[in-house]
């Protein structure tokens, strides 16, 4: 199963002062109502008003160790290699922040090329980048939603948009690596859910490997990640690469995309994985359930399943 | 009803399949009953909870008419109440509402999800908005009427029964139908009447793909009856010209009877 979510607030004040638009807050309530879609793990793509620097999310570690007496210390000497590389490859470090002992969140000021950072960071053993850009940060541990949110401190999380993901897992591990979204490296602010499974993940991964893609886990959604950005880079737009998605792909999904400025969503041609729509003037709410929507929306409101084939796209 | 013994239970715990007895959830009991007419909030409860205390109104009190307010797009609410009665959900409901029902009259004010009504064996269940996919999945028999627009495969395996929508329906509609008919007023999906064995799929709009051995029928009064009656029966104003499909009866060898039909036959 898996559930998604994606929330974009459309009025152009992501910081008003009665406390709406806590997009951490609203996310949570909607993926934990969406609970028993997946239990597995709980991820979170937020975006907050761009900022000058660069926002890098790095793992280090998985939690816990699993029995490594040795894993504080590895943490340790995997963080110090990680500051160094990012200095190495050029970027100025203006502050890190230790998100927890496994991650931390790195603000950079960086010219240069980010598949160039990225590469030079993941060539740290068992350092991953889980997200990059100016505006999106990827939150995503084990666990439920109320979990991951109360340990990530995401109830106070101010932002603009973004997408979140429940996690049944079906055909790979479950650690944080295979959680959802899945940024789009190594492209900035891009980031995926994905609800269904592929059926040529090997084929797009092979060809995408190929153009010097790496992937980060072995489940299937991280294709659409990766997929799209080899799009972008191509010169399509986030919505041009969603269209031809839905040939190049096959399998059963529905996913949602987002970008700095937009979120959009596309659904395969036998529609069997379900999505719900409220469009509102103030905001666009999706999931994979209803009731996912009126965990955030109490009042009354009309909402409609998006048919096969269809690829929808909502700006800022 | 008598009770039966749950296969594999301990021997004091019974159960009822009516769902009266539960084993572990009481019945909330918080519903106003004004004589025959009963209504309550669905916004604290569980889905469970909901269920149990319909159950208790239409079983156990005699109430003929229950409206549940603030169902919160729930899942499988108001499933398998065998009993005539009339429910109202003020609000939306989520997957699987209304299944396996037989004999209610239901009205929902807002929109269902994924597999409403599915394998309905009698009553009515009118929706007054939009309706998800797989919507009467292998209905027997009664009306569902959505007023709203349906998803993909809307009456696959349909066996019996009426199907109306006032908008458009997804992919696959009437996908394997074996009786019944269909309604819809608005645009159908690729692949409309894919296998069907039998039954009848009238389409207002546009197809945008007839299915395996889906072929234009033709038209008789029998046919304008029909739709006339039912769109009079809900109010539904003058039906839209439609065109008429049914299976062509070069894919499959099986007859449609049922088994006592068939004895007669034979």
């Amino acid at each position: 199963m898996c559930g998604i979510a994606g929330i974009i607030y459309r009025d152009k004040d992501p910081l008003p002062a009665n406390g709406a638009h806590r997009l951490g807050a609203d996310m949570t309530r909607m993926l934990q109502s969406m609970k028993h879609r997946g239990p597995d793990s709980t991820g979170y793509a937020l975006y907050h008003r761009p900022s000058t620097d660069l926002i890098m999310r790095i793992k280090l570690g998985d939690g816990g160790g699993n029995g490594d007496i040795e894993y504080a210390d590895r943490l340790r000497r995997r963080r110090r290699e990680v500051e160094a590389r990012l200095r190495a490859a050029g970027a100025r470090v203006e502050s890190i922040e230790d998100i927890n002992e496994y991650t931390i969140a790195a603000a950079l000021d960086y010219d240069g090329e980010l598949k160039h950072l990225a590469d030079y960071v993941e060539s740290v053993p068992g350092a991953e980048v889980l997200s990059a850009g100016s505006a999106l940060e990827i939150i995503k541990d084990l666990g439920d939603a109320q979990t991951v949110g109360a340990a990530y401190k995401l109830d106070n999380y101010v932002g603009t948009h973004g997408i979140g993901h429940v996690r049944m897992a079906t055909e790979s591990d479950v650690d944080i690596s295979n959680a959802h979204p899945y940024w789009a490296y190594p492209f900035s602010d891009v980031a995926v859910v994905h609800n269904g499974q592929l059926t040529n993940y090997h084929q797009w991964r092979r060809r995408l490997e190929r153009l010097g893609h790496r992937f980060a886990s072995d489940c299937d959604s991280e294709i659409i990640a990766v997929y799209l950005a080899q799009k972008m880079s191509e010169g399509a737009t986030l919505e041009e690469s969603m269209r031809r998605s839905l040939d190049d792909l096959d399998g059963v999904f529905t996913y949602i995309c987002v970008s700095d400025d937009a979120l959009g969503m596309a659904k395969d041609e036998l529609a069997a994985k379900p999505l719900v729509l409220y469009e509102g003037d103030d905001m666009v709410v999706l999931a994979s359930e209803e009731m996912a929507i009126r965990a955030v929306i109490d009042h009354e409101i009309e909402t409609y399943d998006p048919y096969e084939s269809q690829v929808m796209v909502w700006t800022r | 009803m008598d009770t039966v013994e749950a296969p594999g239970a301990v021997p004091q715990a019974r159960f009822d399949p009516r769902g009266l007895v539960e084993l572990d959830e009481t019945v909330p009991r918080i519903a106003e009953i004004d004589g025959e007419r009963a209504s309550f909030d669905a916004h604290q409860l569980t889905t469970r909870q909901i269920n149990l205390e319909l159950r208790r109104l239409v079983y156990g009190e005699g109430v003929r008419e229950v409206t549940v307010r603030n169902p919160g797009a729930k899942h499988s609410l108001g499933v398998g109440i065998l009993q005539r009665c009339k429910i109202t959900f003020e609000g939306s409901l989520g997957y699987f509402a209304c299944g396996l029902i037989d004999g209610p009259e239901v009205h929902i004010t807002g929109r269902v999800g994924w597999s409403s009504c599915e394998n309905m064996m009698s009553g009515v269940c009118v929706i007054d908005s939009n309706a998800g996919s797989l919507t009467a999945a292998a209905l027997r028999g009664g009306d569902v009427v959505v007023r709203g627009q349906v998803g993909a495969r809307t009456g696959i395996d349909q066996k019996g029964g009426t199907i109306i929508a006032l908008g458009d329906a997804g992919s696959m509609t009437g996908f394997m139908m074996q009786r019944g008919r269909q309604i819809i007023c608005g645009n159908a999906g690729h692949g409309l009447g894919d296998s069907m064995y039998d039954g009848t799929i009238y389409v207002g709009g546009k197809v945008a793909s007839l299915g395996i051995d889906c072929v234009p029928g033709e038209w008789t009064d029998a046919d304008t009856e029909f739709v006339m009656r039912k769109f009079g029966i809900y109010g539904l104003g003058a039906a839209p010209e439609l065109q008429k499909f049914v299976c062509g009866k070069k894919l499959y060898n099986y007859d449609s009877l049922e088994p006592s039909e068939r004895k007669l036959v034979l």
